[in-house]
């Protein structure tokens, strides 16, 4: 018998669509792959050959400038070459569809699809029809997962462990895809989640997987280790969600003099680009118990996990470090 | 045309209460005679309907065609052959082509592509307002001289309670119903799919029941203001089943429709982002799909109509939120009731054979519907037993749109005669 891992050795499928789908044996594995990923973030060369002649597609039909960077430096650092394809400027605003695209991205003989696009779904559609990898860097509403996993990570570098932990998502749940992966990730893995906000912005069908409503922010305070503030975007104060963003910071918002009434000290996620002064005052985003900065650090440890990880890759990365540490240079 | 027997079968006729075993004997295009050992003359064409259920031939009171304007999705012609293929003899087409079936020339012409496919009849219904744009009323005697049967705005619920009302007035002179798509726009909006735990995880906007119900009794409170007759398409939630019982006990004039998925189906098919589960009505949840089966078995909900909505594979074939609404029907519709409906004991063969013939022509007040003598020779031969597979190559309609490939449904015409005519016979089918 050669080496090989243990049977019971979780894997991941072809794409990385949700946290939804998988097991918590799946989303320990991605975070405990992400662990070592950290530290090639911290070297003077900060490149491994582990993604070495694969070809990476990034296909975003949504501006983002977090996640698009934090994948692009992932594959990087992964040595994989990378291609950015934004919708505008793109035979996307010609009217050609989807599929169609990915197809034609697929013809050039591509390895992996990094997709972020406004309409639900949409990932798990491109998966569907191509053979490549892809992996959901937001798809509507709907999930997503890399952000989740950040968050997890993040949580649980501050916590140790994420089994019994309290973690109140507060603001804008109905619209939010970071909600919807963080609520999925945190129940597999034995956290309490409980969803703060408006009404309007709260499906209260979510009760029913085992999340608790609490329609106060200061209740959700009390109870919570940690708060992850969802950013609140503009647009559904004209939808009608909202009256107006004063009125949501006034009752929403997560204010010091909030905290300070706390029975402890909370942990405080956001997933940004942060409303300052509406979801979050800038006195908790740039205080000591914010995580903001190593959320974003820890996203592009987690994406070189998954990146890895759908790529076939087992426990032996590392054997590529010595490679680049003898070759010196990298590519 | 000789005279065609169809000899040896289960007769049913709810129009007179009859069920048992009979010939049918048509002559020159009607129904000629119905009884025990019709005797055969020299030159009669022979059909064995041993083993099998004589009916009146189906009635859709609901069906998109899509020509003008879409024939890459469907014909009048190819929509006639799979409604024939369904078993159904009738069909009444909604007016949302391009242009819209709003005019004398348009219903006209509609009338004529029909005659000329010369499979199941079309009956066009006319549009409620110009273009549909839910502003003027159309000129409804114009359209009825031409052909039309019944006014509708389908695709695009009737918005103003104040062209609703007139709509049912004006209609009240002519003797026909306004057919609605109950839907409150501003609270459907955007909406992808039911408004409920499926679309909260798939993060796709709902469509809460309240819309379509806040509608319903919009309309039923317009029909006892009226005196009219509004008939409700597509009934998909447990709340307008109970509007439409109350309404009924009150007396008045509103009948209703159901769809074979709404009887069927429900939101978890849509998992996946699975587009051909997307229809408008939404698949709603278990209980109102209990509900709506319930009120087929008591009668709140008149009878079956298809809601046959064809869409090109390319339609489909893209972002839930970008596909279009709907599924086609027509050639699944008595395999689904059957399986669904009869199967578990909801309705008997002859309720059914009333819900998806009889009831749909007297509601529209259409000819057939009957195997009454003198009647249109307008009928179907089905088995209803046979299991049989939905596959792709044997629809006879241009699209494939729907969410049933692949399942067994129980039921299945084998011959549809129009006007005396045989326009199908299930190949393979040894009948004469």
């Amino acid at each position: 018998m050669t080496a090989s891992p243990p049977l019971s050795a979780p894997t991941l499928g072809k794409d990385l669509v949700g946290l939804e789908e998988l097991s918590a044996e799946q989303i320990r594995l991605i975070l405990d792959t992400a662990e070592p990923f950290k530290e090639v973030s911290e070297r003077a060369i900060k490149k491994v050959p582990a993604l070495r002649g694969k070809t990476i597609v990034n296909l975003f039909f949504e501006a983002s400038t977090r996640t698009r960077i934090s994948f692009e430096f992932a594959e990087k650092r992964l040595s994989a070459d990378t291609v950015n394809v934004a919708a505008s400027g793109s035979s996307v605003s010609k009217g050609e569809t989807l599929v169609d695209t990915a197809r034609n991205l697929e013809a050039m003989r591509i390895d992996m699809v990094v997709i972020r696009h406004p309409a639900s779904g949409a990932a798990q559609f491109l998966g569907s029809r191509i053979r490549s990898n892809v992996i959901n860097a937001g798809d509507g509403k709907h999930e997503h997962p890399t952000q989740g996993l950040l968050d997890l990570l993040t949580l649980r570098d501050c916590f140790g462990k994420l089994e019994g932990l309290k973690v109140a998502i507060c603001g804008d749940v109905l619209h939010s895809r970071v909600a919807r992966s963080n609520m999925w990730g945190l129940l597999k893995l034995g956290a309490e989640v409980a969803l703060c906000g408006p009404a309007t912005l709260i499906p209260r069908e979510f009760e029913s997987l085992g999340v608790k409503l609490i329609p106060r922010i200061d209740d959700a305070i009390a109870w919570a280790d940690a708060l992850n503030v969802l950013r609140l975007q503009l647009e559904r104060m004209e939808a009608g969600f909202i009256p107006s963003l004063r009125e949501y910071n006034r009752v929403f918002g997560v204010t010091r003099e909030r905290l300070e009434r706390a029975p402890k000290e909370l942990v405080i996620l956001h997933p940004g680009p942060m409303n300052r002064g509406v979801e979050i005052d800038s006195d908790v985003a740039d205080g000591p118990h914010s995580v903001i900065l190593p959320q974003v650090t820890n996203g592009v440890a987690v994406r070189m996990a998954v990146l890895y990880l759908l790529a076939g890759g087992g426990p032996d990365w590392r054997g590529g470090r010595e490679q680049v540490a003898a070759g010196g240079e990298g590519e | 045309m000789s005279d065609l027997l169809i000899r040896g079968g289960r007769v049913i006729d709810p129009s007179r209460g009859s069920d048992g075993p009979a010939d049918v004997l048509l002559r020159d295009g009607k129904i000629e005679a119905v009884g025990r050992n019709i005797p055969m003359e020299q030159g009669t064409s022979v059909i064995d309907a041993t083993g099998k259920v004589v009916a009146p031939g189906l009635v859709d009171l609901h069906v998109h065609l899509r020509e003008p304007g879409f024939e890459h999705a469907e014909t009048i012609a190819s929509g006639a052959a799979a409604a024939a293929a369904g078993g159904f003899t009738a069909v009444c087409a909604m007016p949302n082509t391009d242009p819209v079936t709003d005019s004398l020339a348009t219903v006209g012409f509609v009338v004529r592509q029909a005659i000329r496919a010369g499979q199941a009849r079309v009956y066009p219904i006319g549009a409620v307002s110009l273009g549909q744009r839910g502003e003027q009323l159309t000129e409804f005697g114009e359209l009825i001289q031409a052909g039309a049967v019944a006014v509708s705005d389908d695709g695009k619920p009737i918005r103003s309670s104040h062209l609703m009302r007139t709509a049912l007035e004006y209609a009240k002179n002519f003797g026909i119903p306004v057919a609605d798509h109950c839907e409150d726009t501003s609270l459907a909006q955007g909406g992808a799919m039911h408004e409920g735990i499926v679309s909260a995880r798939l993060g796709l906007k709902g469509i809460p029941a309240a819309a379509e119900e806040i509608m319903v009794a919009r309309n039923i409170i317009l029909a006892e203001l009226t005196g009219g007759h509004v008939h409700l398409c597509h009934m998909s939630t447990r709340g307008s089943v109970e509007l439409i019982r109350w309404a009924k006990s009150k007396g008045l004039r509103v009948t209703a429709e159901a769809t074979p998925h709404h009887f069927t189906l429900t939101q978890e098919r849509c998992e996946g982002y699975n587009t051909n589960a997307k229809m408008n009505p939404p698949l709603r949840e278990a209980a109102d799909r209990d509900a709506i089966r319930q009120g087929l078995a008591d009668g709140t909900i008149d009878c079956i109509a298809s809601d046959h909505a064809p869409h090109h594979y390319d339609a489909k074939e893209r972002e839930f939120d970008e596909a279009p609404n709907g599924i086609v029907g027509l050639e699944t519709a008595l395999g689904l009731a059957l399986r669904e409906l009869v199967e578990p004991g909801l309705l008997s063969l002859a309720d059914l054979v009333a819900r998806m013939s009889t009831i749909p022509a007297r509601i529209f007040h259409l000819p057939g519907g009957t195997l009454a003598v003198g009647a249109p020779g307008d009928v179907v031969v089905f088995d209803p037993e046979r299991r049989w597979e939905v596959r792709r190559e044997a629809l006879h309609s241009k699209s494939m749109n729907t969410p049933f490939l692949g399942e067994t449904l129980r039921g299945q015409a084998d011959v549809t005669v129009v006007g005396g005519r045989v326009v199908f016979q299930r190949p393979g089918r040894p009948t004469s």
